[in-house]
């Protein structure tokens, strides 16, 4: 299938592009930017006027919920919430149920998903088995199996042995190991940053120190093991700090930071608003700051959207009671735009933390518009306001803090391998 | 946002929380509950404001002494009471919670009051049920208790009308109380100028001091010239999780004798919202003394509530 | 309309009033124009007489359209309802309702032997059977007009006759 995207304002931050230029795919390839290729005729025009042509998006945390909760949602509904929301590779975390911690597992899960011919899915497999923290899993046929790195989700190693052994494994093979850094005992039972608003709503709190205690343990470990980590989800100011000085001594770490925790504070609970109820919780405005702060300057790496969908009763319970998490897919985009828009920052530099740089962590061939390359595009409307409610989500999950607001940044068309899965 | 509590034409909808509520609000309500205060002296201890109203108490938590007097001042207005102690075996979902809820709206319950585990909960349920329907918060987790709050100023009130001039200190396990919260929010609105919280430092929530309290860890510097003293319940499970190394120890340091309420104005008053751990908090000879005022305590809360409940059921 | 300066009103109102005191009569004032009225009379009719003052705000009958009046006054009765006759006070008769609301509440507080109504001007537009046994001044004023009786600095009556809103 040839097509010809035409007339859109193309972004590739790898490539260095940021101009009105044309867009020519054949077998599922870019075939040419700006200049059409010898004896290229269009089965397909799109005309992307007015349209932002960008790489399609890479987004390092979704949960497709299979296998094992499709009450929660199904892979069929939230491949087509990535199509929608211009998501065209994804790594999925691996609490599932059963958990990703066996080889065939993984290979019926990347199955599922090729068949629908959506997104490209990248399991993380389990560091552990069950995640319980005291066996490590097969990382070799994990790997094997499709397996890009191996996670705990959000349950942390307690045996600090455990957690330096399974990073010095992984580590000689070469595996990143994904951690979010949370002290286990001292976040337990905690529902919401520990401070000023805890405090006043009676909600347990999770001290900023979970977060620093267990990034401190996580980076000592990473170096005297060799080992290559990703901290996900960072929320606390002193977190961006340790992983700057961090990166400043050489030492190989990379790390995201949730698109919702761009936006929320803890204050943004209001009235104890449950779908603010997030893991990590939403900490405080100087928390928020330094973390825009650290996107800017490199710290971060990357944003993603750590989707997770669950099912309508779900949040219907006293804010503690609520499962945490908000469905996120199809607002990794109009999110970003929007924090790039509140910093002044350019375009591009907001989708290169939703393209290149999470395809550098993934270690994967995607998030750029070089020639050859998979032709994975997200054509969007950068003006085009949509408002944020449960009839215009395709996920399942209608859990978001964002229920109700207009945000810019629609999705006109998602390409696959160069056939187009959205629009 | 729009507070949940209050109409858009700023009347009193539901009572959740005293955190947010104006302090024209908190007048009007300690001010009518003088007026019922005389009622329970009279031949005939009713009022027929609530008559042909339901109240329905809704007890997630188990508790007797405010179900109690809820009870009283519901029938004491002339309304028609039931009693739902839904026990946390059967309840482990909130789709109870707003199961209950509907099909006590159909049996046409109008006003509901709610205890609950659960930070919020009493809000979740404001949210859910029907506009006519007021819901009081009778206890949230460790968020609010905010009749609690007002009968413990209405009490203040009482025996230190001159508010703007008062040191008052609050005595214990802030960490975990509704209480001690819904009475800090009061006496800020208020306008006690001096509120004090004094505790070790296991038993506050972090940045306390945002609420508008000095924090004192040496209860006989904290004690100094205050006016009222409010003390606070102990329970078991600081000890068990090492927030407290036992209840000696916590008598020592924190517990109420008669030794350090002299430290206090002469005139000062003693208020426990109960029910009292003798010995823990609060020694015997000082619970009964002559500047006890915990007994009022109970009578004021059946008059405050009754203010609570004709308020809300006339909005 | 000219209506009559309040304080002469009171003069005939005392006078009326003065033969009926017994020994079990108790004066009992609504609240407020009625409670002015009994602090006033109090006095002139020397002796030491039982009385109090109600306020019918939780007995009144537009309580679920109205809500609660924004200041409610405790009631305050401080003798024994039981076998007395009392001499209700109040300034204002009108509909009715909140002499029927001061009596239901009276009898929360015992059986009384008797109650007479004793007002300083009876308006005209009564909507229940009930009506004062005295009343210094009778009359009738339109439904659109709102008459109160207020009161100076140093005490001293009058009274306001504006149109509804």
């Amino acid at each position: 299938m040839k097509i010809h995207i035409k007339n859109g304002h193309l972004i590739d931050p790898k490539n260095g592009i940021d101009a009105k230029q044309d867009i020519y795919i054949a077998a599922g390839k870019i075939a040419g930017i700006g200049k059409s290729p010898e004896g290229f005729t269009a089965n397909q025009t799109i005309d992307a006027t007015n349209l932002v042509v960008i790489p399609g998006l890479v987004d390092l945390s979704a949960r497709l919920r299979e296998p094992g909760f499709e009450h929660k949602a199904t892979l069929e509904s939230e491949m087509q919430a990535a199509a929608a929301g211009g998501v065209t590779s994804l790594a999925c975390p691996p609490d599932t149920d059963p958990v990703l911690d066996e080889p065939g597992l993984v290979e019926m899960l990347k199955h599922r998903a090729k068949q629908l011919n959506q997104a490209h899915v990248y399991p993380l497999g389990a560091l552990t088995h069950q995640l319980a923290g005291i066996e490590i899993t097969e990382m070799c046929e994990l790997n094997e199996a499709g397996c890009v790195g191996f996670s705990q989700a959000d349950i942390a190693i307690k045996d600090t042995q455990v957690l330096w052994r399974a990073m010095q494994y992984a580590a000689t093979f070469g595996f990143t190991v994904w951690l979010r850094p949370e002290e286990p005992y001292l976040a337990k039972d905690g529902v919401a940053h520990d401070g000023e608003v805890a405090a006043r709503l009676g909600l347990k709190g999770i001290p900023a120190a979970a977060e620093t205690l267990a990034i401190a343990s996580i980076l000592r470990i990473a170096k005297e093991t060799g080992a290559n980590v990703h901290l996900c989800r960072l929320s606390t100011a002193e977190g961006v700090d340790m992983v700057r000085a961090a990166k400043k001594t050489g030492q190989k770490v990379t790390c995201d930071v949730s698109a919702n925790h761009l936006h929320l504070t803890d204050f943004d609970i209001g009235y104890f608003d449950a779908n603010v109820h997030l893991k990590p919780p939403a900490r405080s405005q100087r928390d928020k700051t330094a973390l825009s702060n650290g996107l800017a300057d490199g710290t971060i790496d990357a944003i993603c959207s750590d989707h997770t969908p669950v099912d309508d009763d779900a949040k219907l319970y006293p804010f503690a009671e609520a499962e945490a998490g908000a469905t996120g897919l199809e607002l990794l985009l109009p999110l970003t735009l929007k924090w790039a828009d509140d910093n002044k920052l350019s375009l591009s530099d907001a989708v290169k933390h939703i393209t290149q740089s999470p395809a550098n962590i993934l270690g994967i061939a995607a998030g750029d518009l070089s020639i050859n390359a998979s032709a994975d595009i997200c054509v969007f409307d950068a003006k085009q306001y949509w408002k944020i409610e449960p009839k215009a989500l395709l996920s399942q999950g209608k859990n978001t803090p964002f229920l109700g607001m207009e945000l810019a940044g629609k999705v006109r068309y998602t390409l696959v391998n160069g056939h187009v899965v959205h629009g | 946002m729009q507070n949940p509590q209050l109409t858009n034409d700023g009347k009193l909808k539901h009572l959740l929380s005293i955190d947010g509520l104006p302090k024209s609000i908190l007048n009007q309500i300690l001010d009518t509950a003088e007026s019922f205060v005389g009622v329970a002296e009279r031949e005939v201890k009713k009022v027929p404001l609530l008559r042909g109203k339901t109240v329905c108490n809704l007890f997630f938590e188990n508790s007797t002494r405010t179900r109690t007097t809820f009870e009283i001042a519901a029938k004491r207005l002339s309304a028609d009471v039931i009693t739902l102690n839904v026990s946390t075996s059967s309840q482990s979902k909130g789709e109870t919670i707003l199961d209950t809820i509907d099909n006590l709206t159909a049996m046409h319950a109008d006003m509901f009051v709610v205890r609950h585990a659960q930070s919020g909960a009493a809000h979740m349920i404001a949210k859910h049920v029907a506009p006519h329907i007021h819901v009081i918060n009778a206890g949230d987790g460790r968020h609010a208790h905010p009749t609690q709050g007002l009968l413990d100023v209405f009490t203040i009130r009482h025996y230190k009308p001159e508010m703007h001039n008062l040191r008052v200190a609050i005595v214990g396990d802030v960490l975990h109380s509704r209480v001690a919260r819904s009475e800090i929010h009061a006496l800020t609105t208020l306008g006690v100028p001096e509120i004090r919280v004094i505790a070790p430092k296991t038993l506050l929530p972090k940045d306390v001091e945002k609420l508008g309290v000095h924090v004192y860890h040496d209860m006989r510097e904290g004690l100094k010239n205050v006016d009222v003293i409010m003390m606070l319940r102990l329970q078991n499970e600081r000890m068990t999780s090492a927030m407290l190394p036992s209840s000696q120890e916590y008598f020592k340091t924190y517990g109420l004798t008669s030794e350090k309420l002299a430290l206090a104005k002469p005139d000062a008053i003693v208020m426990h919202p109960g029910p009292m751990n003798r010995g823990v908090e609060i020694d015997s000879a000082v619970a009964d003394g002559t500047q006890s005022v915990i007994l009022p305590q109970v009578t004021y809360g059946i008059a405050v509530r009754m203010a609570v409940m004709s308020i809300l059921a006339g909005n | 309309m000219n209506l009559p300066n309040p304080e002469a009103l009171f003069e005939m109102l005392a006078e009326q009033i003065k033969p009926m005191i017994t020994a079990k009569t108790a004066i009992v004032g609504i609240h407020s124009g009625g409670a002015w009225l009994t602090e006033r009379l109090l006095p002139i009719l020397g002796k030491d007489i039982e009385n109090g003052i109600l306020d019918v705000s939780f007995y009144r009958d537009d309580f679920n359209q109205r809500g609660l009046h924004n200041e409610t006054k405790p009631s305050q009765i401080p003798f024994d309802v039981q076998d007395k006759h009392i001499l209700l006070i109040d300034d204002v008769f009108y509909t009715g309702r909140t002499i029927r609301a001061a009596m239901n509440e009276l009898f929360d507080y015992g059986r009384p032997a008797s109650i007479t109504l004793a007002v300083l001007v009876n308006r005209g537009g009564r909507e229940l059977p009930i009506a004062p046994q005295i009343s210094a001044f009778n009359t009738e004023i339109e439904a659109s007009k709102n008459l109160q009786l207020l009161r100076h600095q140093d005490g001293t009556f009058y009274f306001t006759l504006e149109e509804n809103e």
